[in-house]
């Protein structure tokens, strides 16, 4: 037997003193490695040159003014559920609703067009539309939030569920709705007198919304960063003992934050329904509610970081919804670059949060 | 009156998918990794079998034989899922990633490759419909048990399914079995309790975790696979997996981490996932989709009954969801 004491090759500890660009700058170079490598499968699919790949993903986004304003809407609907769940996941409540309390949020926005529109003026349509989508996020968020800070309910799951009961709950009002008779979708709502449609700003039809979720990025991070709330928020995120120590009521935390999660879903919702689509279907979220995850986890939680990161992820997804229209592969392609460039990010925190040292004095000994 | 003869059955094989992914998930959350990657998994497990199938349906033509066209693509959907259990693995367990994040962009890869594969075989096979068919492998698949259709009724019960689900059965018990009663069950158990306390006993935790992730992932990369050839009868189309992977991660709370509960709590899923068909509502299609909620309203009444009732050896195991250092403290 072998006796000699195991020398391994290097091992891993943690490091705490690495500035904010060099952490960037790691995060860069995993973008660059999986834009690489993403450009090699791509190449290997289609035979085509690579450049004409990155050129795709380039126009993809930046092709036309009409892209552009594309690429911003998505960016900002993306932020805008990527903020609503992270002061929840500040607090460690893995809020994985955002979906479903998005959707409820469109859904109370599409009940106040339809339901309001023989009887109120568009002013007050609009007032309850906002007002109703907010409540209507809010209750979804708050219900899972309830049950966690009583019962210590598992809230991943809780949430998870909660997706699919808005879902089939707005499937149900689609049918309920259905126009014309018989096709099962909503269509259109108010097509002719454009009644609790959002006023557009000169011809900019998204520009709206671009600057409603900048203001709630601004006013999020004042929140996180200079309220009591948001101190209260890190200090339950860090530890739950220490913070019921001060006599911060954990319980009381938890639920206020979810409630403002829920509400901030529920205007995503409403922008999505009152400004973007002026329509509802199942599956209108587009599944932001889990993107917005991995958009504010990149951004470490913090809401200007959070631009960047959503753009990121926006800027690809278009980028390689073209190049599968423009090579003709299937659309899930796109899913597929999508996974492999987040799959490099995700990997390259190890290498921000841990340090290798290798052992260079082992191999002289010997 | 409610046909339980026809029901029963189709319920059992809804539930089938369910009761594999979730007793591969029970295996992985026993070892402290929460992966929401299972709907991916399942999807690349799916296809990675479809395309086995597909290439070797159309080498081998009319001489095919029945074991190899059961063989291929099993071997091809376990050598898949153990793929996307092997980068899950390096990335939380190795790189030590946010579990959570890893999980969803897993699923956001399993469910784009799944689709994308998918959808260049049907091209591929210059099909009129946007799905593969693949009714000979499937047969191979669906061959039940002798005296299925003579034996009446009971046959219909016990003896009418294909062998992926009489396995799903046997895995679901072998996987309690070791869990509860060998030492290696024991060991498991200790890395997803504590870890610290199981590196300290000379357990190796890494080596645990990939093990249970891993093999995790096979046993549900096996019921994308129960999906396609069996309940769909070897018809591949995109997205028509649905949402189950989710729901075979509720079904791991619904049956408190045990796979043995899971074999009936799958079942009763599977009917509950198919009891908007056999609910009479007449012409009101709109009722039908409130119906398809109950899976998830029962799923979320179960979590917060089994959270308010707090038994100890309800709960999760102590440290799900988080990497393991050694040298943090």
């Amino acid at each position: 037997m072998n006796k000699k004491p195991h020398n391994p090759l290097f091992h891993v500890s943690k490091r705490d003193n690495l500035r904010w660009y060099q952490a960037w700058a790691i995060r860069g170079g995993a973008v660059i490695i999986a834009l690489l490598l993403c450009a090699l499968i791509t190449t290997m699919v289609t035979g085509e040159n690579p450049l004409a790949v990155y050129a795709a993903i380039w126009r993809g986004s930046f092709g036309s003014p009409r892209k552009i304003w594309v690429l911003l809407q998505n960016v900002a609907m993306l932020l805008c559920v990527s903020l609503a769940v992270t002061p929840a996941f500040r607090m460690r409540c893995w809020n994985l609703g955002a979906e479903g309390q998005a959707l409820v949020g469109g859904l109370a926005a599409a009940a106040c067009m339809i339901c309001l529109r023989d009887s109120l003026p568009n002013w007050a349509i609009i007032l309850c539309m906002i007002i109703f989508s907010a409540l209507a996020g809010a209750v979804w968020g708050g219900i899972p939030a309830l049950f966690k800070a009583k019962w210590n309910t598992n809230e991943t799951l809780f949430t998870l569920m909660m997706n699919y009961v808005a879902i089939q709950l707005v499937a149900y009002f689609c049918v309920v709705w259905e126009s014309p008779k018989g096709s099962g979708q909503i269509g259109i709502i108010n097509p002719n007198t454009q009644l609790g449609w959002f006023p557009t700003i000169g011809s900019y039809k998204y520009l709206l919304n671009v600057l409603i979720v900048a203001v709630i990025c601004v006013l999020m991070y004042i929140y996180l960063n200079y309220s009591k709330h948001g101190y209260e928020i890190a200090v339950v995120g860090e530890s739950e003992r220490t913070a019921r120590y001060v006599g911060i009521k954990v319980g009381k935390v938890i639920v206020r934050t979810m409630l403002l999660s829920g509400a901030i879903c529920g205007i995503a919702g409403l922008l999505l329904v009152g400004s973007t689509n002026h329509t509802l279907t199942p599956n209108i979220v587009e599944g932001r509610g889990f993107t917005a995850v991995m958009v504010s986890w990149l951004a470490k939680f913090n809401p200007i970081w959070m631009i960047l990161t959503s753009f990121l992820l926006v800027f690809l997804g278009r980028g390689a919804g073209e190049i599968a229209t423009k090579f003709s592969l299937n659309q899930s392609y796109g899913d597929i670059l999508t996974g492999i460039i987040l799959f490099f990010i995700i990997g390259s925190e190890f290498f921000i949060n841990y340090k290798i040292n290798f052992r260079h004095s082992a191999g002289k000994e010997d | 009156m409610f046909d339980f003869i026809s029901f029963i059955p189709r319920a059992i094989m809804q539930g089938t998918p369910l009761l594999l992914g979730s007793t591969g998930e029970t295996l992985t959350e026993k070892s402290g990794n929460l992966n929401l990657g299972i709907p991916g998994i399942m999807y690349v497990g799916a296809i990675s079998g479809v395309i086995g199938s597909f290439y070797y349906e159309q080498a081998a033509g009319a001489a095919m034989n029945n074991a190899i066209a059961v063989l291929i693509p099993v071997v091809c959907c376990l050598l898949g899922s153990l793929l996307m259990g092997l980068l899950y693995c390096f990335l939380t367990v190795t790189l030590r990633a946010n579990q959570n994040v890893t999980g969803l962009a897993l699923t956001t890869f399993g469910v784009g490759f799944g689709n994308f594969f998918g959808g260049s075989l049907i091209k591929l096979s210059g099909a009129k419909v946007p799905s593969i068919i693949l009714t000979a492998t499937s047969n191979a698949f669906r061959k039940t048990l002798p005296f299925a259709s003579s034996a009446g009724s009971f046959g219909k019960l016990f003896l009418s399914y294909g062998f992926l689900a009489y396995l799903a059965v046997i895995i679901a018990l072998v996987a309690s079995y070791i869990l509860k009663r060998t030492r290696t069950g024991l060991h498991l158990r200790a890395v997803g309790e504590s870890p610290t306390t199981a590196d300290a006993a000379g357990i190796n935790v890494t080596r645990y975790k990939y093990a249970a992730t891993c093999i995790g992932s096979m046993i549900a990369g096996l019921g994308g696979l129960y999906y396609v050839m069996d309940y769909a009868a070897g018809i591949w189309s995109n997205d028509a997996f649905g949402d189950r992977g989710w729901l075979a991660i509720a079904l791991v709370i619904f049956t408190v981490w045990r796979p043995n509960v899971g074999v009936l709590a799958s079942f009763l899923f599977g009917g509950l996932y198919i009891l908007h068909m056999y609910i009479p509502s007449g012409m009101n299609l709109a009722v039908k989709e409130l119906y398809k909620m109950i899976p998830y309203v029962v799923t979320i009444v179960v979590l917060v009954i089994s959270s308010m009732r707090n038994k100890r050896e309800n709960q999760p195991p102590a440290s799900l969801g988080l990497a393991y250092f050694r040298e943090e403290r």
